[in-house]
């Protein structure tokens, strides 16, 4: 059974007096441990199936389900929690809150846990140890380069231990050699540590690092490569 | 307590700016304390006085004088037990940069009178016994360092001339609303001076039975009704609120004042909430996404409102209270016993409570209601 099921789903917003149609009868699905590219022009609704798989926005009709829950049905009191579970996120950018360091940043998602504070602290130092920054973290986002940020970033969408994991566009605003080691953590995460990812991206070189690759265009999934349905 | 550290860290953020704000809620209820402490004090002043006591003034007005030969009159008026009398004096002390009132008294039976001021027995005798000397309220030896024995000269004013008196003692008042900034004096001193013999500024009478103060006052006012110095006599409460109505406007002006200060700035706190609420939009949308709900983030914003408003009224409120109590602040002996009131306190933590709401409702529903899609786009 796939990790994330996607049926019939129909998307459009309103745009002044204009409805713009983004998906229409979209269906996807997403195995478990698998690692997802998803490539595209801008405006061909990439981001908006990340919204959709993480909660954060609604389909016009059709059904998203992710690890077997009715993600499409839930209200927005039971999205919250829900995404606190399941779901962690990565932006292109902006990701941290610049008051905290970058250990507060990754203790964000453990906040809405029960754990206890010695098992909040194993949890950021083993998933900031992952990304490589065990010597930042008391640093705040500005003393952090923008690969370090991200880095700090995926930490934080990981230290849950979440049952998937969505980018977008993580290394829209990294240099080459950030941008690589971004990556090549996500592989690591992928293989190493069988985490679920669906990465956003227009850049073909980070599409390459993913064992899957779907291009949306106009709405539609046009391209695929690897396992789908 | 575990999401505290986020609140601190969010309120560092711009520290001079929260500074300011807590700066501004602190003013704004040291300003309200003030304000209505003078409204307080104003109204104490003028419930205080003894049921058993009643003040004759000169019906045409209290600038006019009363014939001293009343005194026996009104010691003889059934339901009258004592009578004292005084006269206000006005001087000047040095360069009469601290104002303070001087009475002409009888003595004895102005002691009497008034038990509320009190004084060593030895003092009070040396008092009634010497024709120069004089009683201070405490706090003049605070003000001028002044000690019994000493001689003080005041320049007369509506008497003209230097007056030196001699201290004899220094009272303390039982009640807070009597100042403790008064000098006494002897009226036959003042009657010697001047040369102008047998007359009293006021009367005041201590009756039998303070249910019947109307029908004595009225008999009292009747039995010279018709005599060159009519009287009008009325309780001492009567009295001191008369002195108290003529602040009226005062108070109705400092209670709006007040009210105008602190909503004033209630606006300049909510904006400056909003202003910080609204640079978060990115954040509060990040937030979401990792799962804090829009109750959680609704307390959030409301603690941060709570921690400024709250810390801005123990400063304010608590500073009001302290500092009037610690320079034991009396507005130059015109408002005796200016004290922060519990119910100052208590309606001032009412305005903080207002003042949280106000300020922190609209962008705690802001961040509670934000759209996490549409607030990425927007930012992005």
């Amino acid at each position: 059974m796939p990790l994330v099921e996607i049926r019939a789903v129909d998307k459009a917003f309103q745009r002044d007096s204009e409805r713009v149609e983004i998906f229409t009868r979209l269906n996807l699905d997403i195995e478990e441990g698998s690692f997802t590219a998803l490539m595209g022009p801008s405006g061909s609704g990439k981001s908006t199936l990340l919204n959709l798989v993480a909660g954060l926005d609604r389909p016009t009709s059709g059904s998203v389900r992710v690890a077997g829950a009715e993600v499409s049905a839930m209200s927005p009191n039971q999205l919250a929690p829900w995404r606190a579970r399941h779901i962690g996120f990565v932006f292109q950018q902006l990701n941290l809150l610049p008051v905290l360091t970058a250990w507060q940043n990754v203790e964000l998602p453990l906040l809405l846990t029960s754990l206890s504070r010695r098992e909040r602290d194993e949890r950021i130092r083993l998933a900031l140890g992952v990304v490589g920054l065990e010597d930042r973290m008391k640093h705040f986002p500005r003393q952090l380069s923008g690969g370090q940020e991200q880095r700090v970033a995926i930490a934080r969408a990981i230290v849950a231990d979440p049952t998937l994991v969505l980018l977008d566009e993580p290394t829209g605003q990294l240099d080459a050699k950030s941008s690589q080691d971004v990556l090549a953590l996500l592989s690591r995460l992928n293989d190493e540590f069988k985490k679920t990812i669906i990465m956003v991206t227009h850049d073909a070189h980070a599409a390459a690092s993913a064992r899957t690759v779907l291009h949306l265009e106009k709405g539609q999934l046009i391209e695929r490569q690897g396992a789908m349905a | 307590m575990k999401y505290l550290h986020l609140v601190l860290a969010n309120l560092g953020r711009h520290k001079r700016r929260t500074l300011l704000t807590i700066a501004s809620v602190a003013l704004a209820l040291f300003l309200f304390a003030s304000l209505r402490t003078v409204v307080t004090t104003l109204a104490a002043a003028a419930q205080f006085g003894s049921a058993r006591r009643l003040v004759s003034t000169n019906a045409t007005g209290i600038v006019f004088p009363l014939p001293l030969s009343y005194a026996n009159k009104l010691q003889a008026t059934p339901g009258v037990e004592a009578v004292s009398w005084a006269n206000w004096f006005g001087g000047r002390y040095g360069d009469n940069k601290r104002f303070f009132a001087q009475f002409a008294v009888d003595p004895a039976s102005y002691l009497e009178m008034y038990p509320e001021i009190s004084l060593p027995e030895d003092q009070k005798q040396a008092f009634i016994r010497e024709r120069s000397s004089a009683i201070i309220g405490r706090r003049l030896v605070d003000i001028f360092g002044w000690k019994l024995g000493q001689d003080v000269t005041i320049q007369g004013t509506i008497y003209p001339g230097d007056w030196t008196f001699t201290i004899r003692g220094i009272y303390t008042p039982t009640d807070a609303v009597i100042n403790d900034d008064m000098m006494l004096f002897q009226h036959e001193y003042l009657e010697e001076r001047t040369g102008r013999p047998g007359q009293a500024g006021w009367y005041v009478l201590r009756i039998d039975d303070g249910d019947q103060s109307a029908s004595i006052a009225k008999g009292i006012d009747d039995q010279f009704r018709n005599s060159n110095a009519a009287t009008k006599t009325g309780t001492e409460q009567a009295f001191n609120a008369s002195f108290a109505t003529m602040w009226g406007n005062v108070s109705l002006l400092m209670g709006t004042i007040g009210m105008a200060v602190v909503f004033a700035i209630l606006l300049v706190t909510a904006n400056a909430m909003m202003m910080s609420a609204r640079e978060r939009t990115r954040e509060v949308a990040v937030l979401k996404t990792i799962g804090f709900t829009d109750r959680t983030l609704f307390g959030l914003v409301m603690v941060e409102a709570g921690l400024i408003a709250g810390i801005g009224a123990v400063l304010g409120l608590g500073g009001a209270k302290l500092l009037y109590k610690s320079t034991n602040f009396n507005a130059g002996g015109f408002l005796p016993g200016f004290d922060v009131t519990t119910s100052t306190l208590l309606i001032g933590a009412g305005v903080t409570l207002l003042l949280m709401l106000a300020s922190g409702l609209v962008p705690a529903v802001r961040a509670a209601r934000l759209p996490v899609v549409q607030a990425l786009r927007r930012v992005e």
